[in-house]
């Protein structure tokens, strides 16, 4: 469960990216976040794990205390938090075992990781997550030799190996084409569902929020303008968030779609293949 | 549509006309004035030329036998000097550098990273020699902290320098797992400096080569001592046998830096 109380950010610059946000995440459960582009949506998520620093009000994760920790502590807590990113952010020049590897950094000292002499624990979750992402086939090969949805599969893997109870995601299906945004979007909906996890996953393509996400969030100028269900999202609720349009094509999109789904059967079989 | 073509050319770099021309006239006369003011002395340029073909005579019969001994100590005690200097080189140049790195150096310790750096990059290995000579006297030993010095300079600027061009996506990724500063350093900058640490390193060993027979002119021991001894002498047989070492040296060092670095990247 995470517990985000009259959270503030305001970066040196001046721009205050989020204002006084409140929102409570139960574990199992997917949030959408959406809002144009500057709302804050990267800034509010990399609060939560500290890759940026909030300025004020509270993280907790499970009734810890995210923003008071000191650099260790924080260490330790971030192992309990995936993060998933836009452009993948794998090291390019490492196979896709030891990407997925660097998940478990936070659990291993620094000699044995250099060193790649991971515990056979470690190895066998690695093992279990790239089979559940369908990259068995590729696990020593660079990460540069990869395509796009594979390359997203390993941050997938990376994130989930780490056992967190939270997953963080930045824009993952932005940098790849709409039926690779589906099956990834899918996957981790799937993983979350399977896992337990809450998730927060910052997403700009609001008819693929809408087919997969149970729950969206919708930033403004870094305040919250709306929370609610997916098919809460009237074209009255897009204009508060993104500002006045014609919505009506991208709601009926969004439903059209969700028809679509329904029709071609069961998702999650097709995923290997991308 | 209109047939008539319309001229272009590219704007000049100093728009106004008067001040262009202005430019280009002191130009030529700055030019004419600095030449005129360069002595020619006709007669040693003339003595000069008489040494000239003896030097060139003496390249035309390189001698590698008479003085071989020296040449072969001098050869020993550069190549020595190389080898250890660039390795404590490149050793000392990695924590310079990576302290040298804004993203993951702590302010102070940039600080200090980025003066050292600096000095060490604003003084020519000739003038360290130099110092180091008088400090150490005469001898590899004062060539060998010269060129571990230069090393450092040179290398630690452009690993710092690299480690600040790392695609920062990845560092975040991995400090993101609860990793510690070292892991980051290990997983996150280590392989996307690698290629490039390694290309250095190789390229700082013929640089080093060709650096320890100049500061042997100065006193630092290695084979520019028996050079400069050799043209002291007038022995241009010798001196030429020299140089061809220099240069076979050298450019075996650029083959095998380029075989390596072509395997790395
Ligand atoms: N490192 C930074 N320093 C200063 N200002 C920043 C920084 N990062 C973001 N901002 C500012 O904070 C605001 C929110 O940015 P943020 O990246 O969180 O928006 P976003 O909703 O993720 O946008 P996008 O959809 O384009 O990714 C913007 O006004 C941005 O200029
Ligand atoms: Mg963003």
């Amino acid at each position: 469960m995470l517990v985000i109380d009259n959270l503030t950010k305001r970066y040196s610059t001046g721009d205050l990216a989020v204002d006084n946000v409140s929102l409570s995440v139960p574990a199992g459960q997917v949030v959408g976040l959406i809002g144009p582009s500057g709302a804050g949506k990267s800034s509010l998520i990399r609060c939560v794990n500290r890759l940026v620093e909030p300025s004020e009000g509270a993280i907790k994760l499970n009734g810890l205390d995210l923003s008071k920790l000191s650099r260790g502590a924080l260490g330790k807590a971030r192992r309990r938090m995936g993060m998933i990113f836009q452009e993948y952010a794998l090291v390019d020049r490492l196979t896709v075992m030891e990407n997925v590897l660097s998940g478990r950094l936070g659990y291993v000292g620094f000699w044995r990781s250099y060193l790649r002499r991971f515990p056979q624990a470690d190895i066998d979750r690695a093992f279990v997550v790239l089979e559940r992402v369908g990259l068995l086939d590729h696990i020593d090969k660079r990460a540069d030799a990869l395509s796009g949805g594979q390359r997203q599969r390993v941050g997938i893997a990376r994130a989930l190996v780490q056992e967190p109870d939270l997953l963080l995601v930045d824009e993952p299906t932005a940098s790849l084409d709409p039926k690779t945004s589906r099956q990834i979007m899918r996957l981790i909906v799937e993983i979350c569902a399977e896992r337990g996890l809450a998730a927060i996953v910052n997403i700009h393509d609001v008819a693929l929020a809408q087919m997969f996400v149970q729950r969206i969030v919708g930033l403004r100028k870094g305040a919250i303008v709306f929370d609610g269900p997916p098919d809460g999202l009237t074209p009255e609720a897009l204009t508060e968030i993104y500002g006045a349009e014609d919505w009506a094509s991208t709601i009926s999109k969004a439903q059209e779609e969700d028809a679509d789904e329904a029709e071609t059967g069961l998702p999650g079989k097709t995923l290997a293949s991308a | 549509m209109s047939s008539i073509s319309r001229r272009w050319t590219p704007p000049p770099l100093i728009a106004n006309r008067a001040l262009r021309y202005g430019v280009y006239a002191g130009l030529c006369l700055y030019l004419l004035v600095a030449f005129s003011t360069i002595e020619f002395n006709w007669t040693r340029m003339s003595e000069g030329a008489a040494r000239a073909g003896n030097l060139f005579a003496g390249f035309l019969r390189p001698d590698f036998t008479s003085r071989w001994d020296d040449i072969e100590a001098g050869l020993l005690e550069s190549l020595t000097m190389t080898v250890t200097s660039t390795i404590v080189g490149i050793i000392l140049s990695i924590p310079f550098g990576i302290g040298a790195a804004r993203n993951i150096a702590p302010a102070p310790v940039y600080a200090f990273c980025r003066a050292f750096i600096a000095v060490a990059r604003s003084l020519q290995e000739v003038i360290i020699a130099i110092f180091l000579v008088v400090l150490f006297g005469f001898g590899p030993f004062a060539g060998f902290l010269t060129l571990a010095f230069a090393t450092i300079g040179f290398l630690a600027k452009l690993l710092a320098e690299d480690i600040e061009d790392c695609d920062p996506a990845p560092l975040e990724a991995i400090r993101a797992t609860g990793a510690g500063w070292w892991q980051v350093l290990a997983y996150a900058i280590l392989p996307q400096v690698a290629p490039r640490l390694i290309g250095l390193s190789l390229y700082r060993v013929d640089i080093n080569f060709r650096e320890s027979a100049v500061v042997g002119i100065v006193g630092a021991g290695g084979i520019g001592a028996t050079l400069n001894t050799a043209m002291d002498r007038y022995e241009f047989d010798s001196a030429a046998a020299i140089l061809l070492i220099i240069i076979g040296i050298v450019l075996a060092c650029e083959y095998a830096s380029g075989y390596i670095r072509a395997k790395v990247q």
